[in-house]
């Protein structure tokens, strides 16, 4: 029974994945991201962080990509609020098994969108860099088990802040949060430049391990030097984002379903009524 | 019609509360297998609460529901591949072209078919059968209002339903895509002997669409019957105008005909104008609804 529901959802995503890139508004959201960032590190390249003789574009790039597979946490849950207010949600809950194909095409599109977004960003950005470590095997690995782990620790818990936050305004405020702690995790400037209190703060959210996990693979480990303990801290990398993809996956199941019991045909219709009052 | 299998959709006593707002105060019903059956009622009435608990969506707050056996709050994935819902949809997979997400909607089915019931249904053969074969390639959200309702009732019927909910299917559809609806429906249902429950506020859409009419009002079903049952047990008085030297005159009466063979046997000539307006299905559903209302109200 659930093969040919994981086999549907495994075509719906590449289905939404596909439709990302060959329609013009959704293709902007993937290049201009990517593009501002580059012009960020242009910038960055040459200007040195303190007296470490690294650069501040260097050490930006990888916290950039780090910063992008986290935002995927905002773009499931923005995907779960849209389709929960169109009816794609509720469609889902008609046809058997559908919802659970509807989640793997989900985590499916968007974590494919993630990794295309990374490649369009990391790719000119190393051309245009200096200083990056890609020597293989090593930083791969360190480069694979960071992102998987990633994605684990950010996909559930977006889908479960989408099926929290009902309304489309309400996302706006998940955004806002999710700017404010990027802003103190250490993306564009060492985190080690902050007071002591904001760095205990950064080192809750995923966004920053994230950015030390991809600066640890991209990185000279010379760089190490200006993180928190001078270290990459791999081990406790893995276990804060090992904590996040545990809770996720604990509570979006939980959150989800709920959600999904509470569509039906009128509870569209209110939101069609209310987003229709918005418009007009 | 004697039926022999058990009923497509049996409820008895259905009541749903919000709050200390009773919506349903006990629907009793039944719908045989291959059974039309259009539930009509002043918005508000309670129609969409109803069908939302048969469909498995809501709760109910008491009383017995068995939908083809199965009680639907209790429903698995296997029940739900035998129920086919056409939602009142809005906007949802605008960005899928009409085959690819019909195609992929009937993929979840195929697990579930049956040697009597093969599924999923071909899509392509559903999209020719609601009529768009040209609109196949096209995305979902260039659709006219009448074209999007065609491709709900496909997504509804994709999956091989033994039983369709449909909730006011015409709301919004212009006069031409109203017929060529209802057409649909009737054909699907007769060439299929899929049972249809279809909710609608829209009495001539129930007479056309519907083997039996259930009147909802006031959270209870006031009425059952064929659209002609109706008419004659709710048979109000019909209405008699004339004019007599210039002077007009207006009368109600169950017995028209006699009250006219009456009139001219004692005015002859002198009667112009003559009327007579026989109370329409519409009339006694007004008056049913009305009744009802102020019953309530009291």
């Amino acid at each position: 029974m659930n093969t040919a529901a994981g086999r549907a959802g495994w075509s719906r995503g590449a289905i939404e994945f596909r439709q990302s890139f060959t329609n013009g508004a959704d293709l902007t959201a993937h290049l201009l991201w990517p593009v501002l960032m580059l012009v960020a590190l242009w910038f960055l390249r040459d200007r040195e962080f303190g007296d470490s003789g690294l650069a501040l574009g260097t050490l930006a790039l990888p916290g950039i990509l780090g910063m992008n597979v986290a935002m995927g946490m905002v773009s499931m849950s923005q995907h779960l609020t849209a389709d929960r207010e169109d009816g794609t949600l509720l469609r889902a809950r008609a046809t058997p098994d559908g919802v659970r194909g509807y989640l793997v095409g989900k985590v499916v599109s968007v974590g494919g969108g993630l990794l295309a977004d990374l490649a369009i960003l990391m790719v000119p950005g190393a051309l245009l860099i200096e200083g990056m470590r890609v020597d293989g095997a090593s930083s791969g690995l360190t480069l694979g088990w960071v992102l998987v782990l990633g994605l684990v620790a950010t996909l559930p818990a977006g889908a479960a802040l989408g099926s929290l936050f009902a309304s489309t305004r309400s996302q706006g405020l998940v955004q806002l949060l999710v700017l404010g702690v990027i802003s103190i995790s250490g993306v564009f400037y060492p985190v080690t430049s902050l007071p002591d209190w904001l760095q205990g703060v950064a080192q809750v959210f995923p966004i920053y391990w994230l950015g030390l996990g991809m600066r640890s693979a991209l990185l000279p480990d010379a760089a190490a030097a200006v993180e928190i303990g001078g270290s990459w801290r791999h081990l406790e990398t893995a276990g804060a984002l090992g904590l996040w993809a545990v809770a996720g996956l604990v509570v979006a199941p939980l959150v989800l379903r709920r959600m999904a019991r509470r569509e039906s045909g009128s509870t569209m219709a209110v939101r069609r009524e209310r987003a229709l009052q918005r418009v007009g | 019609m004697v039926d022999t299998e058990p009923a497509a959709i049996d409820v008895e006593g259905l009541r749903m509360r919000y709050g200390s707002v009773d919506v349903l105060r006990g629907v009793t019903f039944r719908a045989g297998r291959g059974e039309v059956v259009a539930l009509l009622g002043p918005n508000g009435a309670g129609k969409t609460t109803t069908i939302e608990i048969l469909e498995g969506f809501r709760t109910r707050s008491a009383g017995r529901a068995e939908v083809l056996g199965v009680d639907p709050a209790h429903a698995d994935e296997r029940w739900r591949a035998r129920i086919g819902v056409v939602l009142q949809s809005w906007r949802d997979h605008g960005k899928w072209r009409v085959r690819e997400l019909l195609v992929h909607l009937s993929r979840y089915y195929a697990p579930y078919a049956t040697p009597e019931r093969p599924r999923p249904w071909d899509a392509d053969a559903l999209i020719r059968a609601v009529g768009l074969t040209e609109q196949a390639g096209k995305k979902v959200r260039t659709l006219s209002g009448g074209q999007r309702r065609r491709l709900d009732v496909a997504i509804g019927l994709v999956g091989g339903p033994e039983l369709l909910f449909v909730d006011e299917p015409t709301a919004g559809l212009d006069p031409r895509a109203r017929l060529d609806f209802h057409a649909l429906v009737r054909r699907l249902a007769d060439e299929h002997r899929i049972t249809v429950l279809i909710t609608t506020h829209d009495l001539a859409e129930a007479e056309k669409l519907a083997h039996r009419i259930l009147v909802l009002s006031g959270g209870r079903i006031v009425a059952d019957g064929t659209a002609a049952e109706l008419a004659r047990r709710m048979a109000g008085e019909d209405e008699v105008r004339w004019t007599l030297d210039g002077e007009r005159f207006a009368v109600s009466t169950p017995e028209s005909t006699a009250f006219v063979r009456e009139l001219f046997a004692r005015h002859g000539a002198a009667v112009a104008e003559l009327e007579v307006r026989r109370t329409s299905l519409e009339d006694t559903y007004m008056a049913l609804v009305r009744e009802q209302e102020q019953g309530a109200a009291r």
